[in-house]
């Protein structure tokens, strides 16, 4: 029941972001020199009779408010309009290389936690010894280097010097691991230092001490208490471990030549096509706002303080 | 002003202590100064005229002539590499600096004086948090032609939500504190209050923005040059030189691989140096959260 509130709570304020993400988007036709028939017209010859037609099909006579309003009420349904260059639908091509893209995601996000969470525990746990300095450390340097300068590292190192991995191309799972572990790194750098502080936070807790009293060894006090107790921190990255997941397959994308929808976006950018641009920037943004309402959802799953918090 | 509040003192901080403590941090200073060094003086140091083509010679590997090679155009990669440091640096600076400006007098503001000047605050630095930034400035930027001007001007924007949620809610603790109070019934005014009695106290924390906001900056801007966004083709830029000279890998990877080095060694020694010098002032400042 009360979940069930916040949760339309969050939706409510959701939609909002959509909102004002969809009008940012709509107004990108209006960015390029010349403005929106420009933009629409691609290489087409402008011809008046091509100029009227394009005029006539996205409303550009009416008032700024009903042509995005016919935008709007298509882009809901999906229906993102035709592509200027490719003159495909624009949900087809998205479409063909979401799996990619969704791979490279979704393997990038298994392999932040798998190698986040072990790592700063094992820092937080033995604070002050070489484990732990050493962990700081390298996280420090993931966390600071652009995602683009470690694939670009990663692929010289590994697939060109070493040539344990494909230089580029799609194919196997193989070809996504270098991508995915440079579009990990940096999030699980993140996830590291803030797995790290709350194992401190915790380790000095009462319970932990008792428990140690006790005569409970490492590892019931590790995953029962430490890991339980460390969840809520690392959920408060998640929302940013999602955003840097995002922009990062844009470039890592671009590095690794993978044809997902990072490097369907810079093409599209690069080529003004402003169909296929807005449709990526405006599923860039669902993509992000479902998974800040999941966090929320799972912080009061987690954490029953959170829900018996908000409830009062 | 001596601010004595022991809470911070007992809990130690939850900042991780440094990784190596002073060694790394000698050694990111010593990088750093270094790096600004090239930047000021790389025009007059570079062995050659970075702009100085010899198609003829075209891409070549590291040589004695050539110390890091050639790109394909024969200019030499040291030389570009050095000549592109003042632009590499300049920018993410400027960045930092309003980031940090903007984002320090409105944290104050909002969390020194609360109300709706706060509330409309909060309420802005939430949905930019819920929006995804650097996608929106690509496609912006990209779309609108390339300006690097607007790219500067829009990652300041981008920056500064992060930084006014900090300075606010650390803004909002000292409020409660004995000396504002004091500050208060002498009757100084709320600006000479925030600027002169609560700016100081958090100069650790706004110190350490500083430094983050510029690794931030100096990242994405990189990434912009590397996606082609932004700067002109053929200026000597750390990320244009990967996106350049990316398809001579197997040429000449230093081409490519040099500033990408660069780019990571000078973001991580920003960032040490940055949680130094917020352990050094705050240690004796106590001032944290």
């Amino acid at each position: 029941m009360i979940i069930a509130k916040l949760v339309v709570r969050r939706l409510a304020a959701a939609v909002v972001v959509l909102f004002v993400l969809s009008v940012i988007t709509f107004a990108l036709l209006a960015l390029p020199e010349g403005g929106p028939e420009r933009a629409l017209l691609g290489n087409r010859p402008s011809t008046p009779e091509v100029l009227a037609a394009i005029r006539a099909k996205y409303l550009l006579n009416e008032p700024f408010l009903m042509q995005y309003w016919n935008w709007f009420t298509h882009a809901i349904t999906g229906d993102f309009g035709t592509s200027i260059t490719a003159r495909q639908p624009v949900m087809t091509m998205i479409g063909q290389r979401f799996p990619i893209t969704a791979t490279l995601g979704f393997y990038a996000l298994v392999l932040t936690v798998l190698i986040g969470i072990p790592a700063g525990l094992a820092a937080g746990l033995r604070r002050g010894k070489l484990v732990d300095k050493t962990i700081t450390l390298v996280s420090l340097v993931f966390m600071s280097a652009p995602a683009f300068a470690l694939a670009l590292l990663l692929l010289y190192v590994f697939a060109v010097a070493l040539n344990w991995f494909p230089v580029y191309g799609i194919g196997d799972l193989n070809h996504f691991t270098l991508p995915a572990i440079a579009l990990a790194l940096g999030q699980a750098a993140v996830l590291v230092r803030q797995t790290r502080a709350a194992a401190l936070d915790i380790g000095g807790q009462d319970y932990i001490t008792f428990a140690r009293a006790r005569g409970l060894g490492r590892s019931p006090i590790w995953g029962r208490y430490s890991l339980r107790n460390s969840a809520l921190p690392v959920l408060t990255v998640a929302g940013l471990i999602a955003a840097g997941n995002l922009t990062g397959a844009v470039f890592v994308e671009q590095t690794f030549s993978l044809p997902g929808l990072g490097s369907l976006l810079v093409q599209a950018v690069g080529q003004k096509d402003i169909p296929l641009v807005q449709a990526l920037v405006l599923l860039g943004g669902v993509v992000m706002i479902l998974a800040n309402l999941l966090v929320d959802v799972a912080y009061m799953i987690v954490d029953p303080r959170v829900r018996h918090a908000t409830a009062a | 002003m001596t601010v004595t509040e022991t809470r911070s003192t007992v809990r130690g901080g939850r900042r991780p202590k440094l990784a190596g403590g002073r060694l790394v941090t000698t050694i990111s200073l010593a990088v750093l100064a270094i790096i600004v060094l090239v930047a000021l003086t790389g025009h007059w140091m570079a062995p050659y005229d970075p702009t100085a083509q010899d198609v003829k010679l075209g891409s070549t590997s590291p040589s004695g002539a050539h110390w890091l090679g050639t790109d394909a155009l024969g200019r030499d990669v040291l030389s570009r590499l050095m000549v592109a440091t003042r632009i590499a640096l300049l920018a993410p600076v400027l960045i930092a600096l309003g980031t940090t400006v903007i984002g320090t007098s409105l944290g104050l503001l909002a969390g020194y004086r609360r109300g709706w000047p706060d509330a409309i605050l909060m309420r802005l630095t939430d949905l930019m948090y819920a929006l995804p930034g650097l996608l929106i400035l690509i496609v912006i930027v990209g779309v609108a032609g390339s300006s690097y001007a607007v790219a500067i001007i829009a990652l300041i924007v981008l920056g500064s939500p992060a930084d006014i949620r900090v300075i606010r809610s650390l803004a909002m603790g000292q409020r409660e504190l004995a000396y504002v109070d004091a500050a208060r019934t002498l009757g100084l005014t709320n600006r000479r209050i925030m600027l002169r009695h609560l700016l100081p106290n958090l100069a650790p924390t706004v110190t350490a923005n500083l430094l983050l906001s510029f690794v931030y900056a100096l990242g994405a801007l990189a990434g912009l040059s590397f996606l082609g966004i932004g700067l002109p083709a053929g200026t000597a830029d750390w990320g244009l030189m990967i996106q350049e000279n990316f398809k001579l890998l197997h040429v000449n990877p230093w081409a490519s691989v040099a500033p990408a080095v660069l780019i990571t060694i000078t973001a991580t020694a920003a960032t040490v140096l940055g949680d130094a010098v917020f352990e050094r002032l705050s240690a004796g400042k106590s001032v944290s959260q």
